[in-house]
């Protein structure tokens, strides 16, 4: 797996940044950026600003980080969620009326139901994701004597299997609730218009060969034998 | 203290196509009009403006074109013993808000219902028996039939520029058509949309198996219109984002591009926007409505007095009001008795997914809402249901309103859900996948119903209204039949895998999973004021100058997008009010 050259790295930044706290940034994950053909449309005038948590600290920031490099790593087929920025989209969108319960029913009583019925807790997406991680890692550090971050590929994959599936009892929260808007966040992220945080050079759009948000295919609704041929282009008007 | 305003010929609630027809009909026959929306104003511009419109997080994830749940929602449960439990997130169907409603966020299948589907009732019985009919299935006959209703539907498709073949134009039967059609007047406003791969490949399918393919009734502009309004429509650029979205383009007809660049230059119409009507008021013996109370934009409590009530809130908030304000008796399952809530219905829809390699170019991203290709030959009629073993039919489609990551990438089943593999599958479908979808019929039963909650409330302090639905053994058998067929179809295009969502024996109704938007009844027109709330035209039979325009009328749901329905039956309720009731108010139908 092509990640395996990228663990030192990360690891190296993870031990950096919370020796460093508060001062956390991402501008030092030393993941290779993908390599790309070089077009002034995209290409950024100078090296980002390093980017500053707003929401997460230290504890809960390499907990995303390492989520996230879990859930979607770098890998042959595309970039990486940690690259593309989805820990700074997380770290924003949380922040949004959306992520603290905008467009949610949150009124009591809050009755168990059958999974039919959905969710019907009373924390919102951000504190759902904010107490999940508090509650997995307390989980981990007992089990296994050390933060989620700080654990190997393979166990980190293993307890993130296990919350999906259920199998894990976190104290506080589902580990299956949390796991499950995890998940979506972290693919929100990486799908998202780069100007949400991450989909960095919409390379997660080239992978899977979206057009963005070119919305006109008049010329091409009848094209059979060949494949769509323009790039993706994104809400600020930019081409990938 | 209530504001009380000055009193006006009608007020009208919601302001989606419903309450925009009415609007029109209601100040072309002079009447002055207001009309409430609990929402935002909206217009093409600057509300549907590219590129915003287009952002599928905004649209698809922070919900922007929908209903907000935070203020208002339902609560659900299976049974009428079980405590019901908020909808707290937007899951299985998706009200719309704001001018336009969800005539603005809709995808354009605009169908009419065949002349069958109007008496289902006497038209089972009289095929397969009375006893064929399950005890608890309470289906009954429309009051009103196809051919009452024509010139409306017909109306109403000009109105939208639907796009489609006739099948059958007085009663002579047209090629390319659906076969099985009720007669039309005249053809389509315009020709069909081109076909994108997946509607082009139905074609072949359905033939194959023997079916009769025909374009879906898409109102979705093929070409430039202009309607009988003098709305001007662009051709429909195939943008991707119809299902939840705004049309950028004037291509998708809603009530913002097809009727409001009319109403919005009247005199006697007024639009209040952001106000929330709590109830209609009923004068003293209960027989009458005084007008209705609302809270205005600065949320003061006010009294609007009306001579009509119209009420064209979407179909589940027009059934609250009439719960909230005593119009009409709340209907009790256990005896039967009262007719608000009765007969609440939905949609039995399911999909088959496909995936091809990389030499089928679906092109998942290119999406027309109502465009696509369909088949009657399991609906209506045509469908033997002795065989079958259930009531109701259904059809299959290929339709393609867009797809987009943020929506959701459909990968083979059996693919992790995170990791490489689910990268890599999500890679190689995106651009070789589509889907055809079943839209089955969905019966009324004693037991599903809708009624006020005793424990929830609105953000206003009112009780949230409670839906009491499960599927049925019978919409569970035509799930299954109808996605076999469907399957069977799907082979003949040899995908490398495919998989189809039949319903489960014992399964239940899932409120997290989008199914359909087409929630219908709980205020049902009839023939008798013992099993229906509104008579034929759409009037109450206990307040007769309220009248519920909506899906909420359907006594049970047919196998169609019920939109085209809903506005030839608006048109319809409009005719009786301008032709009979204004002349001579009071009730329309002797009960």
């Amino acid at each position: 797996m092509s990640d395996d050259a990228n663990v030192p790295a990360r690891r190296d930044f993870l031990r950096k940044s919370l020796t460093l706290i508060p001062v956390v940034t991402l501008a030092g994950t030393g993941l290779p950026r993908l390599v790309q053909a070089a077009e002034p449309a995209t290409a950024p005038a100078s090296p980002e600003a390093p980017y500053q948590p707003t929401l997460f600290n230290a504890q809960q920031w390499a907990f995303v980080v390492a989520a996230c490099d879990r859930l979607i790593p770098a890998d042959a087929t595309g970039p990486g969620a940690v690259e593309s920025g989805v820990p700074q989209f997380l770290d924003r969108h949380l922040q949004t009326p959306y992520a603290n319960g905008a467009i949610w029913y949150m009124q009591g009583p809050f009755l168990e139901a059958a999974p039919e019925f959905g969710y019907q807790g009373k924390l919102n997406l951000k504190e759902i994701i904010q107490v999940g991680i508090k509650a997995f890692d307390a989980f981990c550090q007992t089990a296994d004597g050390k933060a989620f971050a700080e654990l190997p590929h393979p166990r980190q994959e293993e307890l993130l299997k296990a919350a999906e599936g259920g199998k894990l009892e976190l104290d506080s929260i589902s580990a299956k609730l949390f796991f499950s808007n995890l998940l979506n966040e972290v693919r929100n992220g990486y799908f998202a218009d780069p100007s949400y945080g991450a989909n960095k050079d919409m390379a997660a759009w080239k992978m899977i060969g979206y057009p963005g948000v070119r919305a006109d295919f008049t010329d091409w609704v009848t094209v059979r034998d060949k494949p769509y041929p323009l790039g993706p282009v994104d809400l600020a008007g930019r081409r990938g | 203290m209530a504001n009380i305003q000055p009193k006006v010929d009608a007020v009208i609630v919601g302001m989606g196509w419903t309450g925009a027809i009415l609007a029109k009909e209601l100040t072309d026959a002079g009447l002055n009009v207001v009309a409430f929306e609990r929402g935002a104003d909206r217009d093409t511009q600057p509300d549907f403006a590219y590129p915003r419109v287009v952002d599928e997080l905004e649209g698809s994830v922070h919900r922007r074109y929908l209903q907000s749940l935070a203020q208002e929602t339902v609560t659900v449960r299976h049974t009428p013993t079980a405590t019901a439990v908020p909808y707290r997130q937007m899951g299985s169907f998706k009200p719309g808000t704001g001018v336009g409603g969800a005539g603005s966020h809709w995808s354009g299948c605009h169908f009419r219902a065949l002349p069958e589907d109007f008496k289902l009732r006497s038209n089972v019985e009289q095929r397969y028996g009375r006893n064929f009919i399950p005890q608890d299935m309470t289906i009954q006959d429309f009051p009103v039939s196809y051919d009452d209703l024509e010139p409306h539907f017909d109306h109403f498709e000009y109105v939208c520029g639907t796009s489609g073949k006739a099948g059958v134009i007085n009663g002579v039967k047209q090629p390319g058509g659906n076969p099985f059609e009720g007669s039309r007047s005249r053809e389509f406003p315009l020709g069909p949309n081109p076909s994108y791969l997946g509607a082009e490949m139905f074609y072949k399918a359905a033939r194959e198996v023997g079916y009769n393919p025909y374009p879906i009734p898409a109102s979705n502009a093929s070409a430039a219109y202009v309607n009988p309004y003098g709305c001007q429509m662009g051709p429909c650029n195939f943008c991707g984002f119809c299902s939840d979205y705004g049309c950028l383009n004037y291509s998708k007809a809603s009530p913002n591009a097809c009727i409001l660049p009319v109403l919005r230059l009247r005199k006697q119409f007024e639009l209040r926007t952001h106000s929330q009507v709590l109830k209609v008021n009923l004068d003293s013996d209960g027989k009458k409505a005084t007008g209705v109370t609302y809270l205005d934009a600065q949320g003061r409590e006010c009294e609007q007095p009306a001579e009509l009530v119209l009420l064209c809130a979407f179909s589940l908030y027009n059934v609250h009001l009439m719960l909230l304000s005593g119009v009409g008796k709340p209907y009790d399952p256990a005896s039967g008795e009262g007719t608000v809530g009765r007969n609440y219905s939905y949609q039995n829809l399911n999909r088959v997914m496909m995936f091809f390699g990389k030499d089928t170019q679906a092109n998942g991203f290119i999406g027309i809402g109502g465009g696509g290709t369909t088949i009657d030959d399991l609906n209506g009629n045509q469908l033997d249901n002795g065989k079958a073993g259930f009531v109701g039919g259904g059809i299959i489609w290929a339709r393609q309103p867009g797809s987009g990551p943020v929506r959701g990438v459909s990968v083979p089943s059996g693919t992790p859900n995170w990791g490489p593999q689910w990268k890599k599958a999500a890679a190689d479908a995106f651009r070789h996948s589509f889907y055809y979808e079943v839209q089955g019929a969905c019966m009324s039963y004693r037991q599903h119903y809708l009624s006020l909650d005793p424990t929830y409330r609105d953000a206003f302090g009112r009780p949230l209204l409670r839906m009491t639905f499960d599927w049925h053994d019978n919409e569970i058998k035509a799930s299954q039949f109808l996605v076999n067929k469907a399957l069977d179809m799907c082979k003949v295009l040899s995908p490398q895998s495919m998989a189809g969502d039949a319903k489960k024996a014992g399964g239940h109704y899932d409120i997290t999973k989008y199914q359909s938007t087409h929630t219908c009844g709980g205020a049902i027109m009839g023939s008798d004021p013992k099993t229906s709330a509104l008579n034929r035209y759409l009037q109450s039979w206990d307040v007769h100058n309220v009248f519920v325009i909506g899906a909420n009328a359907f006594p049970q749901n047919n196998g169609y997008n019920p939109t085209g329905m809903v506005g030839a039956l608006a048109y319809w309720a409009a005719t009786a009010i301008r032709e009979q009731y204004l002349k001579k108010p009071g009730p329309l139908v002797q009960a």
